[in-house]
């Protein structure tokens, strides 16, 4: 007998730069445990997963996080009145500040959410990556938060060219010189705001790992993978599950020192010497997590039993040499669903 | 020299190295010469049926084995340094 369960999520973008929205209701959708109950929250119009087949039952127009806080929570309030929602995932960035500091408010109105605590999402920000490499003695590479252009000529004071030119939530370049940062810190700032953070370039192999921690310092789920095949903007086109232990030890050691709690993506760098680098750490699930269902570990389901209070056990293993493989595809579909969902804001 | 325990090796002369996620191919003779590697077979046996198999004497074989066995090491496929 599978629990009626009303999920609304975001990250419906199923682009070239993929949201998590379209693994996650995947996911979800496989469960045995749930029968669920899909809500859409898109940004956009034109998000793909609105219009697939079988992913949402319903799609509400949310408000971006930039226009306030207040104002995007108390749409997902508007929304849980006329159409009730069990549990929120969360999938931006850009939007778990917004939620983590609503939870209270969410939760009195009968939406749960698994979400890190404030204080484990600040801590592990792009810019204060090196403080945090300190305090749980984590290799990290050199960063630094720059908010000025005119910082720019400084930064051959403490970094080697090539480096790297970072967003604060999203993006990031290497650039070979001055002139390329310059660039870049232009190109982000506008997008992204400041700081915009410059970081030590290390050369390697880039491998990453998609985990969930109950809060309680365990973790339920962890999955490494490499990237296989990277787009020009940087996302996994393809990857493969991989058996590495330290990077599994890694995970682990993480997510109970900080008493990590919700979805979390490590990105690593494996340098030539083998030695483990956190580039950074993702406060959510990521958009190759369909990979970790695939290879055995329901990491969505999970997080959605976590949400609704049921004990969950850890998954013990999953399958290595796993690979998922992205496409694109071409959806047709009728200009009506658009008009409906342009007018009224819903699908 | 051992070939890494978790090393997949199939029939094909496909390898694959779970730990870093790279694949190679390899032709039948590698192939084979893996497949004693990960029986912990010693230089001296390889060599033994290696040169009862292929019309190639002790020296040419050994020279093309080591030069083998430093890619399998650059490659990252070997357990450790010592020879058995």
């Amino acid at each position: 007998m599978r629990t009626k369960i009303t999920v609304a999520l975001t990250g419906l973008n199923n682009t070239d730069n993929p949201g998590p929205g379209v693994p996650v209701i995947r996911g979800i959708r496989e469960s045995e445990a749930f029968d669920p109950r899909i809500i859409g929250l898109a940004y956009e119009n034109m998000e793909p997963a609105i219009f697939m087949d079988g992913m949402v039952d319903k799609t509400y127009q949310v408000p971006y996080p930039s226009e306030g806080s207040d104002v995007l929570v108390n749409r997902i309030l508007e929304i849980h009145q006329k159409d009730p929602i069990d549990v929120l995932i969360p999938n931006f960035d850009a939007e778990l500040y917004a939620f983590m500091r609503s939870e209270q408010v969410l939760e009195k109105a009968g939406i749960k959410t698994f979400l890190p605590t404030l204080e484990q999402f600040e801590e592990r920000h792009k810019a204060d990556l090196p403080d945090f490499g300190k305090k749980y003695n984590l290799t990290v590479p050199f960063s630094k938060p720059i908010t000025r252009l005119n910082e720019i000529a400084d930064l051959e004071d403490d970094f080697e060219y090539p480096l790297m030119v970072k967003g604060k939530f999203y993006d990031a370049y290497l650039a070979y010189n001055e002139e390329q940062v310059r660039m870049h810190y232009n190109k982000i700032s506008a997008k992204w705001g400041v700081p915009v953070i410059i970081q030590e370039f290390i050369k390697g192999t880039e491998v990453n790992v998609v985990a969930l921690g109950d809060g309680k310092g365990n973790t339920i789920g962890a999955v490494p993978m490499r990237k296989q095949y990277i787009t020009d903007k940087g996302k996994a086109w393809s990857g493969i599950t991989l058996d590495d232990q330290r990077m599994l030890d890694l995970t682990r050691r993480i997510i109970k020192t900080m008493q990590w709690r919700g979805g979390m993506e490590l990105e690593l760098m494996k340098s030539h010497t083998n030695e483990l680098y956190i580039i950074e750490i993702n406060p959510r699930i990521p958009a190759w997590v369909y990979l970790a269902v695939g290879a055995g570990q329901n990491i969505p389901e999970a997080l959605l039993k976590l949400a609704i209070g049921m004990e969950v056990e850890p998954f013990r293993d999953y399958r290595v040499g796993k690979m998922f493989i992205r496409y694109s595809y071409d959806l047709i579909t009728d200009l009506t669903a658009f008009e409906k969902l342009s007018i009224l804001g819903e699908l | 020299m051992q070939l890494k325990k978790n090393i997949a090796l199939s029939n094909s002369g496909f390898v694959f190295n779970p730990t870093t996620g790279d694949s190679y191919s390899i032709n039948q003779v590698g192939r084979e010469i893996l497949g004693y590697l990960s029986e912990n077979k010693s230089l001296k046996e390889i060599t033994v049926l290696m040169t009862a198999r292929y019309e190639i004497d002790t020296p040419s074989f050994e020279k093309y084995y080591f030069d083998f066995i430093s890619m399998l090491r650059q490659f990252e496929l070997l357990e450790d340094e010592h020879e058995n």
